[in-house]
């Protein structure tokens, strides 16, 4: 692993699994439990907050060394302010039902950790095209974690995938999981089943290293 | 009166931010271990969420919308209460510094807390007057300070207690966090 740490793949591989921002760093938990409702709002908002994530991951890269140290939290809000701006007028042009869906959390993607805390850890500290792989890998791993939590909950909530009817006639919807309560529920069991996973790969993994050495 | 009565329990029990409209999760779940860090942070928040909600306002309509900029609405918001925030910090350690020792962890916390941008937005889309703007910032931000206090006893009990190893930590947390919400959902349909 240690040679080949510092390129893209790398960097895009570390946001998608191992560093995943909902499951592992636990971070922008407010979008991840509102918008995870049904499965296509999840993948829309995943999708913007991945373009707002790229743009300013690449933007403050390429003028970090132009920011100086005390202002780069105001510098830093400003260019993901403006990004999110564009990309809520965009989805009010071309997507006005989603646009209308996710309402409110759109212009609160300028105040998601995620975005805010990439910046300050790494597209501050590196080059633009790790932090280009940086940005993709966070944003798809942000919303791989939350469509995952929006299939579930809009199966057993509502009965429906995408809006497609697949439990049959007779399935009474488990309305619980679609109300803001589920959404706590379901994120909880999902991370104690993400923890019990991780212990069995680590233990794995520990396990043929012994070997190993024998 | 009446009407202002009822937007108190609205914000405080129906529509309680953290529990029924997922604003302000960050905190919740970051600074709920200790009941004194969690009092600190919701009168921090209660400060300044009543301040910028008034001030936000008062920008909204005597610069943007004269000027014809309500597409700048997030970055100008966004940069009220940064600089609120910042203004609170400086203020409060020249006027009170055991007050700015209480609660100076926090405050930087503050402007990427997605209640107060919420709040701001959400008046403006709603438009509210004035008194209106900053009376539901400030009746929010009672409302996110309780469900962080209540929350804040949960899990110094929770810490007590004998868990399995894999619920230890967050998704303990969580799930104490959905079972309040369920009984936060009790309250809906209180105010018609």
């Amino acid at each position: 692993m240690a040679e080949k740490k510092n390129t893209f793949w790398n960097a895009f591989l570390n946001g998608l699994l191992f560093e995943n921002p909902t499951f592992v760093l636990m971070v922008g938990m407010c979008p991840t439990l509102a918008v995870t409702t049904a499965a296509s709002n999840a993948i829309g908002m995943g999708l913007s907050t991945t373009v707002v994530l790229v743009c300013s991951n690449l933007f403050i890269s390429l003028l970090r060394n132009m920011i100086s140290d005390k202002i780069r939290i105001p510098a830093f809000i400003v260019v993901i302010a403006s990004f999110v701006t564009m990309v809520e007028m965009a989805l009010k042009a071309y997507l006005p039902d989603l646009s209308a869906t996710l309402g409110l959390y759109i212009p609160l993607i300028v105040v998601n950790c995620i975005i805010f805390a990439r910046a300050e850890s790494f597209a501050f500290k590196n080059g633009p095209v790790l932090a280009l792989g940086d940005g993709l890998g966070m944003g798809f791993g942000f919303t791989l974690a939350i469509t995952i939590l929006a299939s579930i909950r809009e199966i057993f909530g509502a009965g429906t995938i995408f809006g497609l009817s697949i439990m049959g006639e007779g399935y009474k919807p488990m309305s619980l999981l679609t109300a803001p309560a589920g959404g706590f529920l379901t994120l909880g069991i999902l991370l104690i089943l993400v923890n019990l996973g991780r212990k069995k790969v680590d233990a794995w993994s520990k396990a043929r290293k012994e070997a190993e050495a024998v | 009166m009446k009407e202002y009565l009822l937007m108190l329990v609205g914000c405080l029990l129906v529509n309680n931010y953290v529990m029924c409209q997922f604003l302000g999760i960050c905190p919740f779940l970051g600074v709920s271990k200790k009941f004194d860090t969690a009092l600190g942070m919701g009168l921090a928040v209660t400060f300044v969420m009543t301040l910028a909600s008034c001030i936000t306002w008062l920008v909204e309509h005597y610069m943007l919308i004269p000027l014809d900029l309500t597409y700048l609405r997030t970055i100008a918001f966004i940069l009220v209460i940064a600089v609120l925030v910042q203004l609170v910090e400086m203020a409060l350690k020249k006027l009170s510094y055991s007050l700015y020792q209480a609660l100076g962890v926090y405050l930087p916390l503050i402007t990427t807390n997605c209640a107060v941008l919420g709040v701001a937005v959400l008046n403006s889309n709603n438009e509210y007057g004035l008194l209106q703007s900053t009376l539901s910032g400030c009746f929010s931000a009672l409302g996110f300070t309780l469900s962080l206090l209540l929350f804040s006893c949960i899990r110094e009990r929770l810490e007590m207690s004998d868990m399995p190893k894999w619920m230890e930590g967050f998704p303990g947390a969580l799930i104490a966090a959905g079972l309040m919400a369920v009984s936060f959902m009790g309250f809906s349909g209180l105010i018609g």
